[in-house]
């Protein structure tokens, strides 16, 4: 039984291999990028505007107002990073509606390395925010015993985001592909319907958890200095 | 093995290509347009501020404006209803004096006439009393009334006292001519005796006594002789009476008196 995309191998040359998660990815890279390309070709500066270029402003004004509401206080400089999050594994769920399409977020590598993009985003983000010092000091708090704890927390939260997704991306693709065989008719699209929510769940969970840990990694010392400027 | 290392490795690479893409063909270009908007709306909205605020500047200067207006009309028309309640009030005085001129000269006309004709009804009083006696004193002029006349002028020259007929005395005394009695009419002989002795006795005189007849006398006699006379008549009666009916008559028409007919009091005049 195939659990992955990454199994359905196009091309191979060694190391090096084309299979269904990088050729999918492309797809949905392209979609989004030809995508925003067409509509925000002649975007519109006065009242007047077009119904996909609302759909898009709404779209990046509502991650944008998510972000700031997980509390970081400069929405923009972190709009790049996880509304693509966002965005990429949401346009990857709503994909399967397509015949034969087989979401990439359902392919543990790639749940991988986004789990990674977020692994060295959050420290990135924290030394710039907080300096080097700053931000590996937030590893030794309260106190240097807590130095292990905070190493595993950081590898087993970045395994919990990789394995959660692909948990859940995979079972519903794999559901609906039992269910296939089982009753071909009107239960998988059900279960599809089911299937999307669940990927659109999953996108806003994983952005918005890479959200809360980079506020984790720029406010870690925040609070202990403004008590020690009281 | 559920993870493909080389996949994890282009699918990193590919997410961050992504990320580029995205940057350079959503979020910039849509960021950008929001704020392009977000300005323009603000312009807008600072432009309508300033409007609305030239606005109430305008609404302001018009209402003080038009304070002032209702200010210089509400002065102006109580200046004219001051000068109309002035020459209202001038005019009523006007009239007013008109009216009282019309009717002090209503009254003084009424009065006049009033005066007049109790000046006629007093004359014709008088006359028609006059005639009325004239023709009774005619009509009973005998001998009886006469007789009766001469008694009482004799009573009353013996009536003079003192001081009074002193002087009568004296002036009968001196006097060259005789004293003259005069009458309506001509004496009986007995009565001319009579009456002769009867002055003689009084004033003690021996000069001659003239009986002469005046008509106007109506019903009198009178002894006349050196600036002195004494004389009896119904004409001073009747003098008497028509002085009293002229100052009854002045009284009633005295102002405030009334110029109605007098209150029948059953006594007439």
């Amino acid at each position: 039984m195939r659990l992955s995309p990454d199994e359905i191998i196009f091309w191979q040359h060694g190391f090096i291999k084309l299979n269904a998660t990088i050729l999918f990815t492309w797809g949905v890279m392209l979609l989004l990028a030809v995508g925003s390309k067409l509509v925000t070709r002649k975007l519109s500066t006065d009242l007047n505007r077009t119904r996909w270029q609302n759909l898009l402003e709404i779209v990046v004004t509502a991650i944008m107002k998510q972000i700031e509401e997980v509390g970081l206080r400069n929405p923009k400089k972190y709009l790049g990073f996880l509304g693509t999050l966002f965005l990429f594994v949401a346009t990857a769920a709503l994909c399967t509606v397509i015949p034969g399409y087989e979401p990439p977020t359902g392919s543990l590598s790639t749940t991988v390395a986004l789990a990674l993009c977020v692994f060295v985003a959050v420290p990135l983000f924290g030394i710039e925010d907080q300096g080097v010092s700053g931000y590996l000091t937030s590893y030794v708090e309260p106190t240097v015993v807590m130095l292990p704890f905070n190493i595993i927390s950081e590898i087993s939260r970045t395994l919990a985001l990789a394995v959660r997704l692909f948990g859940n991306m995979m079972s519903g693709a794999m559901i609906i592909g039992i269910l296939l065989s089982i009753t071909p008719f009107i239960f998988p699209i059900v279960m599809t319907l089911l299937g999307l929510l669940t990927g659109m769940v999953q996108a806003y969970i994983f952005s918005i958890l890479a959200a809360v840990y980079i506020a984790a990694a720029t406010r870690a010392r925040k609070p202990r200095e403004q008590s020690s400027e009281a | 093995m559920l993870i493909d290392w080389f996949t994890v490795i282009a699918q990193t690479l590919n997410f961050l290509i992504l990320v580029w893409l995205m940057k350079r063909f959503l979020y910039k270009p849509i960021l950008h347009a929001i704020d392009q908007r977000e300005k323009l709306i603000a312009t807008e909205l600072a432009d309508a501020y300033a409007t609305k605020s030239d606005a109430q500047k305008e609404r302001d200067e018009f209402q003080h404006k038009n304070e002032e207006f209702d200010r210089q009309r509400a002065a102006l028309l109580n200046k004219a209803m001051d000068e109309a309640q002035v020459e209202r009030q001038r005019l009523l005085d006007e009239a007013r004096q008109a009216a009282d001129d019309l009717s002090a000269e209503r009254q003084e006309n009424l009065r006049n006439d009033a005066r007049n004709l109790n000046q006629a009804i007093s004359r014709r009083t008088q006359q028609e009393v006059f005639a009325i006696s004239r023709k009774v004193l005619m009509d009973l002029a005998g001998s009886s009334l006469e007789e009766h006349m001469l008694d009482h002028f004799i009573s009353t020259l013996k009536a003079i006292k003192g001081e009074e007929k002193e002087k009568l005395t004296a002036a009968i005394k001196a006097t060259q001519h005789p004293v003259v009695i005069r009458t309506t009419s001509n004496l009986s002989a007995s009565l001319s005796a009579s009456t002769e002795h009867a002055i003689k006795e009084t004033f003690g005189m021996e000069s001659q006594i003239r009986f002469e007849t005046a008509s106007e006398l109506i019903s009198g006699i009178e002894l006349v002789t050196d600036g002195h006379k004494v004389a009896w008549s119904i004409a001073d009666y009747l003098k008497s009476m028509e002085s009293g009916i002229a100052e009854l008559l002045d009284d009633k028409t005295k102002p405030g008196a009334g110029v109605g007919p007098a209150p029948e009091d059953g006594h007439g005049a």
